[in-house]
């Protein structure tokens, strides 16, 4: 298994906003039935390695490979026709729409010919109901507007629309950033739902908590570079936690912390600081 | 940090419980959620009010002459209120519907009367005319990314003043077009069609108007587009999030472009109908009625900010109008209060409407 071509590669990108350097040598992968988490802070090149690999942005330099072929995406269509969908966690869904309208949009499936052409609502809402049953979600009503979904369960609407329309590698953009800790379990739980689909799933988050129960490979960007990359086992959680946070920065801050604050409560957070860094030495 | 690592692989999500308290939508929170709603009851509250306040002897309110009198009106006000409600939905404004309704009525009366062109070649000349109209606002929103408002609101002006200055110099300084001839070709069978009556008796001898047929076919094709067809689901999503609805490969724009076009079509074929009925046209009629079909469309339930409503309550709409218009002349009140009445109805149907809409939009728990 380990010979085939990973289902998704990154070799070498470069990408320049006019003298800006957003992306430097990155490499990453995703094999089918595997998830590769994207860790960045704020500023990292996230987005913009998001856009180049839902076909956005072209690389300046270096290639994308699907099953070991080089691939240039012209637009956002080629990369969808080629099975890699893209899960913005702000465009997923339309609230006012129900579940069924929104799980087809675009792609509404039609019966009878001519001026009588016509949603074909009954197997729309039996497919939409089945898939979301895959998923672990039971949608009480088809009719039911997506607004009225929890922010987790609607995350999982855009998912199962996108396996269900053939997606082999799903981008999923911060899915888990804007909510609550309940609801982010719902979604990693779905993450793990499409990995077992044989999906290759691309995470993109700012959480190692989230990244690392549900990730076969980390990829930590920085400042546009890649400066770590791991198998699950060669990393722990607190491992890539401090390095998330910046190891030597995050030292430097605690000093810093230590000399200027006079308060028992901030003196404390820096001792905790401290702590925790000697720790993970 | 261990209990976070471990709600992924634990086979009973915290989700699973919870489900078995919700209980079943029953089917009263469902009509509750229906854009429709509040213009149904409007429409009743409206009907009952008139037929309580209704000043002329033997209350023909109530009989055939009364209905015949406000289904003409709502079906003016309809065959426009609904494709404007669909393209409120699809998220933009449709300013010049109004002059577009007279100018369409002065291009064909023009072509009849004056150019004496066959009245059903006349027809197609008229809607063509339109429908580069429509195009035209259509792609100007779409291509500048302008505010709808502001670029049918430079169609307004352009067309009045096309209106006007047009009709000044074609007719010899008159604002009347109307026609002349005893038979021009063809308009006998196109008043028919367009601009005649049906069902009259010896209650009611002038009959319906037959634009109360082409309102209600509007309304019918328009709900079935809407809710039956692809390019409906991409009306909604189109006014609901058209950045989500490109995400997954909706032609926003086209479908923007076509809503434009239908409001233009319409807008000609309120032009036809005046025009077939009358025999005439004025120039700067329709001018000021673009804010009655938003009305309608408001009243029906459309969300100002799209994204939500239906084509049969902009219709239910269109009848909250004509029967406010109709029944103050009933109830023998001065007409000026028309316009106090309306203002009423807008605001309470607003009120209601948002209250539905959050309803229907936010979580039940």
């Amino acid at each position: 298994m380990s010979e085939a071509a990973p289902l998704l590669e990154v070799r070498n990108v470069d990408k320049y906003f006019g003298s800006v350097n957003a992306l430097r040598e990155i490499n990453l992968q995703v094999n089918a039935g595997e998830v590769t988490c994207v860790l960045g802070d704020n500023g990292a090149g996230k987005s913009t390695l998001i856009k180049i690999l839902s076909g956005v942005h072209q690389p300046d330099k270096g290639e994308v490979l699907i099953d070991g072929q080089p691939v240039r995406f012209s637009g956002p269509r080629d990369a969808r026709a080629l099975g890699i969908a893209t899960v913005f966690q702000d465009l997923a869904t339309i609230p006012l729409m129900s579940v069924w309208r929104n799980f087809f949009l675009g792609n509404e499936p039609t019966k009878g010919v001519g001026p009588l052409r016509r949603l074909d609502v009954q197997r729309a809402q039996r497919i939409m109901l089945e898939e979301m049953a895959k998923m672990g979600i039971e949608v009480r009503e088809p009719n039911q507007p997506v607004g009225t979904l929890s922010g987790g369960e609607r995350q999982a609407v855009a998912i199962a629309r996108a396996v269900y329309f053939g997606a082999r590698v799903l981008i999923l953009d911060e899915p888990t950033s804007a909510l609550g800790v309940r609801q982010s379990g719902i979604v990693l739980k779905y993450i793990v739902q499409a990995r077992s689909m044989g999906r290759g799933v691309i995470f993109i988050t700012h959480n190692p908590h989230h990244a690392y129960p549900v990730g076969d490979r980390f990829v930590l960007l920085r400042r546009g570079r890649v400066f770590g990359s791991y198998m699950k086992a060669e990393t722990t959680i607190d491992q890539l936690t401090s390095m998330m946070a910046g190891g030597a920065e995050l030292e430097a801050l605690t000093h810093e912390l230590q000399s200027l604050a006079q308060e028992p409560e901030v003196q404390e957070l820096a001792s905790e600081l401290q702590s925790e860094l000697s720790a993970n030495a | 940090m261990s209990a976070t690592s471990e709600v992924p692989h634990t086979p009973a999500t915290p989700g699973t419980g919870e489900r078995d308290r919700l209980q079943r939508v029953s089917a009263i929170t469902q009509a509750l959620r229906r854009p429709e709603l509040g213009s149904v009851l409007g429409a009743i509250a409206i009907f009952l009010l008139f037929a309580f306040f209704d000043s002329t002897p033997n209350h023909i309110w109530l009989q055939q002459t009364g209905f015949a009198s406000w289904l003409q009106q709502a079906a003016f006000f309809g065959i426009l209120s609904v494709p404007v409600g669909l393209l409120m939905i699809g998220g933009e404004f449709d300013l010049s519907t109004g002059v577009m309704s007279g100018v369409t009525a002065i291009v064909m009366a023009l072509l009849v009367s004056k150019w004496h062109v066959n009245a059903w070649v006349a027809v197609v000349i008229t809607f063509a005319a339109a429908a580069c109209v429509g195009l035209i606002n259509g792609v100007l929103v779409v291509k500048t990314k302008l505010p709808s408002f502001i670029i049918t609101l430079a169609t307004f002006f352009v067309l009045r003043g096309l209106s006007v200055g047009g009709v000044e110099l074609l007719n010899s300084g008159n604002t009347v077009v109307s026609v002349t001839e005893a038979h021009p070709s063809g308009l006998a069978s196109a008043k028919t069609v367009f601009g005649s009556s049906f069902l009259a008796s010896s209650a009611l001898p002038s009959g319906y108007s037959t634009a109360i047929l082409w309102f209600i076919g509007v309304t019918l094709v328009a709900t079935w587009v809407l809710m039956r067809t692809r390019f409906g689901n991409w009306i909604f999503a189109a006014g609901g999030d058209q950045y989500a609805a490109r995400n997954v490969g909706v032609p926003v724009n086209r479908t923007k472009i076509i809503l434009f076009l239908s409001t233009a079509l319409a807008a000609a074929l309120v032009g036809v109908i005046s025009f077939t009925q009358a025999s005439s046209a004025v120039s700067e009629q329709g001018v000021g009625y673009e804010f009655y079909y938003i009305i309608a469309a408001v009243v029906g339930g459309c969300l100002l900010t799209g994204g939500y409503g239906s084509a049969f309550g902009a219709a239910v709409g269109a009848c909250v109008i004509g029967m406010a218009f109709e029944g103050v002349i009933y109830a023998g009140w001065d007409s000026s209060w028309d316009f106090a009445f309306l203002g009423v109805i807008l605001l309470l149907a607003v009120v209601i409407n948002t209250f539905i809409y959050r309803r229907a939009s936010t979580a039940r728990r």
